[in-house]
């Protein structure tokens, strides 16, 4: 029954699909990729987006964005393994745990360093993930635990041109869900509002009578639990692991820098962007899907220096 | 950037000058006793970090420019100096040069892009660009690898003293770390180094003052990262192994933690900080693991408990300038 998550599609469905090549590259391999692209983009977007959130209310690069991530991913398999509950209650339980040690965090450390330079804020953040990281390490050791996908969406659909499985199909839409659904609070809700004022002038704002230090708290809380819902979508793709967010938080910051952290849909069109530009580097030039979007952060910087959507600074 | 408050700044005084200069005295006579009572290959890598840290923090103690991509430069050095020395069969400090260039080179690129953007950008940018070189290194053929380079050879410098003997390998390192760490002091007391400062403390001002900053940025980040380069060159010939994890981000980590924990902005703090952060890693070996954790904890620490590390606080305590 296992129908296991593999990308390689299975015998007796790969005849049934049409082939067909496109630059000489066959049509599944290309597809997939581009998939596969999608599927990174989705996490690059929820990632840069929760990223932007947190700098815009709290002036702090969240270093520690990886670690939660990763720190989402243990969540759902810690409350697999101790309570049996799986995935479709983690996705919702373990965001809420680790959004509350995001307020925790808040509250014990970054609230002292909002008043001195912002490169504190990513120095303590980046301790924390150390800290998050190294612990992991010492529980679970180096090596990928695995995480099964829920039942529900096993298996996978036959699209005529390519095998899409289900749960991949899941991602894309959870994740463009989730990132309209912060675009819309925050550009089209009275909440967003107050949330786009603290931004710009938070005396003001506090001096309507808005509790603003709450709203920061809160805030942040939000951003890590995108991250920890990201880890937990990213649980059965990857392997849950200690060190699946610290390569991933690197490649996000490229893509904060490609996107600028101004607009939310600029974070949004990026990260799925740039995700779908990697995916067809894979295809056709695999030596460099590590590193194309380091390349084209290099070259948004030489010609748009402000970043695609950004302003200058 | 909030920074150690120099308690002298109103009322200069002989003392000033002075209790650098007893400073740099009591340093040099420590590292000249020191290989008598401790290992020397230890008491080496260490000075290669400690060099490592004062270009660091040249850039952000002076500039205000907090580099997350500093691994780039020392890795890259280390491979060019091990290769050079291995495959070419150059001498040690042609290999050394070798790497050295390397790192301003990779500077002169990865500082022209970086300076394009300000603040948190800037570090963004820093360890991006060091994670592609990474990846490049991981690609490359002539790097090894996961293997690295190894058995690098030492040789004779200038053809004629054979650096196996650790005591004139030892003597090298000396002298190589007092040469890089009397001209980061000199470029911080030139009146260029002013104008660095002129530009962390605000930089909208110098430009108005006629100062082209971005200009100044760069040429700071390629000192920086030259000197970073000397470092890495020195500590693959030292070593004798050039390795992934001299590029990798971990390593950028840890300069930024030598530097912090020994003092952001003073000339002592970053060689403090290195031989605490390396005897601690030494030490705590055994517990494997653990070492990050404590790391991070430092790290929170100091940003929260004492941002000005230890020799920032020593001189704030005995009001003097080090």
């Amino acid at each position: 029954m296992a129908h296991d998550f593999v990308l390689a599609v299975p015998g007796h469905e790969r005849n049934r699909l049409v082939m067909f090549e496109i630059f000489g590259i066959p049509s599944q391999a290309l597809f997939g990729q581009l998939l596969i692209g999608l599927i990174n983009g989705s996490f690059y977007a929820l990632l840069s987006l929760g990223l932007a959130v947190i700098f815009g209310m709290l002036n702090i690069i969240n270093f520690s964005h990886g670690a939660q991530y990763m720190m989402g991913a243990f969540a759902a398999y810690l409350i697999l393994q101790h309570s049996g509950l799986g995935y479709w209650p983690a996705l919702i339980i373990a965001p809420i745990l680790v959004g509350i040690t995001g307020i925790i965090i808040e509250r014990l450390f970054l609230q002292w360093l909002y008043k001195l330079d912002h490169l504190y804020g990513l120095l303590l953040t980046f301790g924390l993930a150390l800290i998050f990281e190294g612990v992991a390490r010492n529980y679970f050791g180096s090596a990928g635990l695995p995480y099964t996908v829920p039942e529900s969406l096993q298996g996978g659909r036959n699209l005529g041109f390519m095998f899409l499985p289900n749960y991949r199909a899941w991602v894309i839409v959870a994740s463009l869900g989730v990132c309209f659904g912060t675009w819309f609070v925050i550009e089209r809700t009275r909440l967003g509002a107050y949330l786009r004022a603290a931004t710009e002038n938070p005396t003001l704002v506090r001096a309507f009578g808005i509790n603003v230090p709450r709203m920061i708290t809160l805030t942040y809380g939000f951003g890590v639990a995108l991250a920890a819902f990201a880890g937990v979508m990213a649980a059965p793709i990857y392997n849950v692991s200690p060190q699946m967010g610290s390569e991933l938080i690197i490649v996000v910051f490229a893509v904060v820098v490609i996107g600028g952290m101004g607009s939310i849909l600029g974070a949004i069109i990026t990260g799925f962007g740039l995700g779908v530009i990697e995916g067809l580097t894979k295809v056709f030039f695999p030596e460099a899907s590590n590193t194309v979007i380091f390349v084209i952060m290099a070259i948004v910087l030489l010609v748009r220096p402000a970043g695609l959507f950004g302003r200058r600074g | 950037m909030e920074r150690v408050v120099d308690p002298l700044a109103t009322k200069p005084s002989a003392l000033r000058t002075q209790s650098e200069t007893i400073a740099f005295v009591i340093m040099v006579a420590a590292l000249v006793i020191a290989p008598f009572l401790t290992y020397p290959l230890f008491l080496m890598q260490a000075m290669c970090f400690a060099l490592f840290a004062c270009a660091f923090n040249l850039l952000v103690g002076y500039v205000g420019l907090l580099s997350f991509g500093h691994a780039l430069y020392f890795g890259w050095a280390s491979y060019l100096s091990a290769h050079a020395a291995k495959v070419w069969g150059l001498t040690p400090e042609l290999a050394i040069l070798t790497g050295t260039a390397t790192a301003a080179i990779c500077g002169l690129v990865a500082g022209s892009l970086a300076i394009r953007r300000q603040g948190i950008y800037f570090s963004m940018i820093t360890l991006a660009l060091a994670q592609m070189m990474y990846f490049f290194a991981l690609q490359a053929k002539f790097t090894g690898g996961e293997d690295g380079i190894q058995a690098v050879p030492r040789g004779h410098l200038f053809g004629l003293i054979d650096l196996r003997n650790e005591m004139a390998m030892y003597a090298v390192v000396l002298v190589i770390f007092l040469a890089g760490f009397t001209f980061i002091y000199r470029i911080i007391h030139s009146p260029f180094g002013e104008v660095l400062k002129a530009i962390r403390e605000n930089e909208a001002r110098a430009t108005s003052l006629g100062y082209k900053t971005d200009r100044y940025k760069l040429v700071a980040f390629v000192l920086s990262a030259t000197l970073a380069g000397v470092a890495g060159a020195t500590k693959a010939i030292v070593l004798q192994l050039a390795s992934l994890t001299d590029v990798n981000w971990p390593m950028s980590g840890e300069v930024v933690l030598m530097t912090l924990v020994g003092g952001l902005g003073t000339i002592f703090g970053p060689m403090v900080g290195a031989f605490v952060i390396l005897v601690m890693q030494f030490k705590l070996a055994p517990i494997g693991e653990w070492v990050l954790v404590i790391q991070g904890a430092i790290f929170v620490a100091c940003v929260l408990l004492f941002r000005r590390g230890i020799i920032g606080e020593l001189a704030n305590l005995l009001r003097i300038r080090l």
